[in-house]
C-alpha cells in the first residue's frame, strides 16, 4: 500500500520541479531576457552536433517569434512595488516584467552595473553617478518619472486613536519640526509642548515613541529626509538627506517598506514613514502634516497630486528634481518615482519592449487608473507628453 | 571450528594485481589530496578576496581606527571612500547579544544536562536529548518568523516591560523604553539557537564523569544534589566552558534571526532593551542596496567578524581539547 502513494508523491514533486523550471517564475537574468541573446546561443548550439541541439533550436525559434516583446528585468524601489505588480499583470502591450523589489539603493546599483534592463528609484542619480554611467555605457542614463507618491508619517498607538476620537479630530497633526524631533529621538512622547500646540483639543497620551526608519538604502528615506533637510536647519546639520542616513540612537530600522510597516504595527508607540500605499493596505493611521501655507493636510489622492501639479511646469528637461515647499491643498512630503533606462546599448527587442511598457505606463488611461487605485499620483496631461518624448529616447543612440 | 572460517582471505581476485590497480593508488592519493586542500583553498580565497576588497576602508581609517570608530555613515561614491565607517556599534551589538544569549543558554543547558543525565527516569532520557538535538535542526528563518509573530510580542516584550518598570529599570543596563526589537530580543532568540550545542557538549562531559568518583561520593553518604554539585559539575567544568565558547562562536555568526530582531539602528546603547545592530544584521540588511564604497565597508565588517569567530573557535577548541576528548564537539 505504501509504495504507490510514495510513487505518487515523487511524481507530484517531479511535476512541481518541471513546472518551476519551465515557467516564467524562474530566475531570469538580464541576458536571459534579451531574445537576441537566445538566438545567439542557438547559433552556438547549431555549431554543435546531434539531435539535442536541433531540438533546442526548435525551442529557440519559438522564443525568436516573440522577439518583439522580450521580457524585461527591473529592480529597485519597494515604494512602487504594489503598482509595478499591477502594471506588469495588466499592461496593454502584454510585456512580461520581472521586478525585484530590493530598494532604491539597490535599483541604482543594479542599473549602473548593468545587471537589469531598468532600474527604479525615488531619488535621481547624482552628478557623479551620471558621469560614471556615461563612462559605463557611453551614453546618457534617462530619468523617466512614472508616478508620484507621498510618504506619510504613520503610527501605532491605540490610546492616541481613542483620544483623537474623543476630541472629534480626524487625524493627528504634525509639522516638519515635530516630525524631525520625533525621528531625532528628541521628542519622546506625544505629550510634547509642540505637538500639544498643534493638537490643542486632544488629550494626548504619554506613550513612549519609538521611531522606525528604513535599514536599507531607500528612496522613501530620500523623499522623507529631503523634506526634513529642506525644512529644518538643525536636521540638515545633524542628519542631512540621502537614501541612507545616520539615524539617531533610540530608533529602530526595518528592511523595506514592508519591514517598516511590520515594525510599526508590532511596536506600540512605533512611528514610521512609508509609501502611502503600504499605510492604506495595512490600515495604519497616518498623521496630517502642516504644509508651506500652514494648512494641515491629510494624505489622499487629491492632496498627493496637488504638490507635483504645482511644480509640473518648472520640471527641468533632465527630469531630476525634488518636490519641496508644497503649499495650498498639497500634502508636503511627496516625491517622484523614476524608472532609470539607458539611451543606448539595448538589444532591439528589449529596447522596444521597454519603450512600449513605459510608454503605456506613463500615457495609458488604464495605467493611470491602476496608479490611482493604489494611491499613487499618475503622470498625466502635458507632463505625460514630455515624459513620452523621454521614453522615445530609450535605445535611440547607436 | 566454524569460527576459523572468517580468517580465510576473503577474495583473492580483489587483491590480484592488474594494470588499473597500479594506477589506483596515486590517482586516489591525488584525488583525496585535492579534496582536502580544497577546504584550505576556499578558505584562503575567501579571506584574500574580502581583505583585498575591503582594503580602501582599512587604508582610510586604519585597522584599529575602523574597529574603534563609532559612526557608520555611508557615502554614495563608486570609486572613493566618502562616508565614515566605524565598526564599533556593530561589534558592540554582536558581542552584547552573544553575551545575553550565553547568559540565558548556559544555565539552561546545565539544568537540562543534569536533568537528562541524573534526574530524569531512564525512559525519558533518550527522547529528551533527541528533542533538544531537533531544536538545532530548525532553520533560522523559521525561528526568525516565529520570533516576530510569537516570541517578541508575547515573551520578550512582557519581560522587557516588567524589568523596565521594576527598580532594576533605573540601571542603565535595563533602562527603558523597552523597544521590541533590541539586543535582548535578539539575544533571547539566539540563546534558543545555541542551546542544543551547549547542551550537547555539557551533557557529554557530565556523562563522562568517572563512575568510580560518583560511587565513591554516594558511598560517603552524599545526596544526589551533593554529587552533582561537588563531583559532576566540577568534573565537567572545562567541557562546559568549551561548550559555551562554541555557543558564542555560533551566536556571533547568526544572521537571519538577528537581522529580524536586533533593531537595525546602526547606533549603540547601554540598555539591553535598546534597538541596536550587529555585524551580521547590517551586512544582511544593507548589502543589496549599497553603493560600492559601502560594500567595501561591509566587507571590512565581514573580515572583522571572521577574525572574531576564528578567535573564539580556536579558543573553544583549545579548551575542549584540554578537557579531554568530548563526543559532543563533533557536532560543531
Amino acid at each position: 500500500m505504501r509504495s504507490p502513494s510514495r510513487t505518487t508523491a515523487a511524481l507530484t514533486a517531479l511535476a512541481f520541479v518541471v513546472v518551476a523550471c519551465g515557467g516564467d517564475g524562474g530566475p531570469v537574468t538580464a541576458e536571459d531576457a534579451g531574445a537576441s541573446d537566445v538566438a545567439a546561443s542557438d547559433e552556438e548550439l547549431a555549431a554543435g552536433d546531434g539531435d539535442t541541439a536541433t531540438d533546442l533550436i526548435d525551442d529557440g525559434d519559438q522564443v525568436g517569434v516573440e522577439a518583439e516583446s522580450a521580457d524585461l528585468l527591473g529592480a529597485g524601489a519597494t515604494f512602487i512595488t504594489p503598482l509595478m505588480l499591477e502594471w506588469t499583470r495588466d499592461n496593454e502591450p502584454g510585456i512580461q516584467v520581472n521586478y525585484q523589489s530590493i530598494g532604491s539603493g539597490g535599483g541604482v546599483e543594479q542599473f549602473l552595473s548593468e545587471q537589469v534592463d531598468f532600474g527604479s528609484s525615488e531619488r535621481y542619480l547624482t552628478e557623479e553617478e551620471i558621469a560614471d554611467a556615461q563612462e559605463i555605457r557611453g551614453c546618457d542614463p534617462l530619468h523617466i518619472p512614472d508616478a508620484f507618491g507621498s510618504v506619510p508619517v504613520v503610527y501605532n498607538d491605540d490610546d492616541l486613536d481613542a483620544a483623537l476620537e474623543t476630541a472629534g479630530q480626524d487625524s493627528l497633526v504634525l509639522d516638519a519640526e515635530t516630525i524631525a524631533g520625533i525621528f531625532a529621538a528628541e521628542i519622546e512622547s506625544w505629550q510634547h509642548p509642540d505637538i500639544e500646540a498643534l493638537n490643542p483639543d486632544v488629550e494626548l497620551p504619554a506613550t513612549p515613541l519609538i521611531p522606525v526608519h528604513r535599514s536599507d538604502g531607500s528612496g522613501t528615506t530620500y523623499i522623507f529626509t529631503t523634506y526634513l533637510d529642506h525644512e529644518i536647519d538643525w536636521w540638515s546639520e545633524q542628519y542631512g538627506a540621502g537614501d541612507e542616513i545616520d539615524w539617531a540612537a533610540g530608533t529602530i530600522g526595518g528592511n523595506g517598506n514592508e519591514g517598516v510597516t511590520a515594525n510599526v504595527q508590532q511596536q506600540p508607540g512605533g512611528v514610521g514613514y512609508v509609501s502611502y500605499a503600504y499605510a492604506v493596505e495595512n490600515d495604519i493611521p497616518a498623521a496630517s502634516v502642516i504644509n508651506a501655507d500652514g494648512n494641515a493636510i491629510y494624505p489622499d489622492l487629491d492632496t498627493i497630486a496637488a504638490g507635483p501639479n504645482s511644480i509640473i511646469d518648472s520640471i527641468p528637461d533632465d527630469f531630476r528634481y525634488d518636490i519641496l515647499d508644497v503649499g495650498a491643498d498639497g500634502f508636503p512630503i511627496v516625491g517622484t518615482h523614476w524608472v532609470l533606462a539607458w539611451e543606448c546599448g539595448y538589444d532591439d527587442a528589449v529596447g522596444d519592449s521597454l519603450r512600449d511598457f513605459l510608454g503605456w505606463a506613463v500615457s495609458a488611461e488604464e495605467a493611470d487608473d491602476l496608479a490611482r487605485d493604489l494611491l499613487y499620483g499618475p503622470v498625466t496631461g502635458d507632463f505625460s507628453d514630455r515624459v513620452l518624448e523621454q521614453v522615445e529616447r530609450i535605445n535611440s543612440v547607436e | 571450528m566454524s569460527t576459523q572460517t572468517p580468517l580465510e582471505p576473503s577474495g583473492p581476485t580483489s587483491l590480484r594485481a592488474s594494470g588499473r590497480g597500479r594506477w589506483g593508488d596515486p590517482v586516489f592519493r591525488w584525488a583525496v589530496l585535492g579534496a582536502a586542500s580544497s577546504v584550505l583553498i576556499i578558505l584562503g580565497v575567501m579571506m584574500f578576496r574580502t581583505t583585498i576588497d575591503s582594503m580602501p576602508i582599512f587604508r582610510e581609517f586604519g585597522f584599529f581606527g575602523f574597529l574603534a570608530g563609532d559612526t557608520w555613515s555611508t557615502g554614495q561614491s563608486r570609486s572613493e571612500v566618502t562616508g565614515e565607517y566605524g565598526a564599533w556599534p556593530f561589534i558592540y551589538g554582536t558581542v552584547k547579544l552573544s553575551v545575553i544569549a550565553v547568559a540565558i543558554a548556559v544555565p539552561l543547558a546545565i539544568g537540562i544536562s543534569l536533568f537528562t543525565n541524573e534526574v530524569a527516569p531512564k525512559w525519558l532520557r533518550k527522547p529528551l536529548s533527541y528533542a533538544i538535538d531537533t531544536l538545532a535542526m530548525i532553520p533560522s528563518i523559521v525561528i526568525a518568523v516565529v520570533a516576530i509573530f510569537f516570541f517578541i510580542p508575547y515573551v520578550t516584550d512582557p519581560i522587557a516591560r516588567f524589568l523596565v518598570s521594576t527598580p532594576l529599570g533605573e540601571l542603565p543596563f535595563f533602562a527603558g523604553p523597552a523597544q521590541r526589537q533590541s539586543y535582548f530580543s535578539a539575544g533571547l532568540m539566539v540563546s534558543i539557537m545555541i542551546l542544543p550545542i551547549v547542551t550537547a557538549v555539557t551533557r557529554e562531559t557530565f556523562a563522562n564523569t568517572p563512575e568510580d568518583e560518583r560511587n565513591a561520593a554516594y558511598a560517603m553518604g552524599a545526596t544526589r544534589w551533593e554529587v552533582m554539585r561537588h563531583v559532576i559539575v566540577p568534573r565537567g567544568f572545562p567541557g562546559m566552558v568549551g561548550g559555551t565558547m562554541l555557543g558564542v562562536g555560533r551566536a556571533l555568526g547568526e544572521t537571519m534571526v538577528v537581522a529580524f530582531t536586533v533593531g537595525s539602528s546602526q547606533r549603540m546603547g547601554a540598555s539591553i532593551f535598546f534597538g541596536g545592530d550587529a555585524i551580521t544584521a547590517v551586512i544582511f540588511n544593507t548589502f543589496a542596496t549599497s553603493s560600492p564604497e559601502a560594500i567595501w565597508g561591509l566587507l571590512a565588517l565581514g573580515v572583522t567578524l571572521f577574525l572574531m569567530t576564528t578567535f573564539v573557535n580556536i579558543l573553544a577548541r583549545l579548551i575542549v581539547m584540554r578537557s579531554g576528548r568530548v563526543v559532543g564537539d563533533a557536532a560543531v
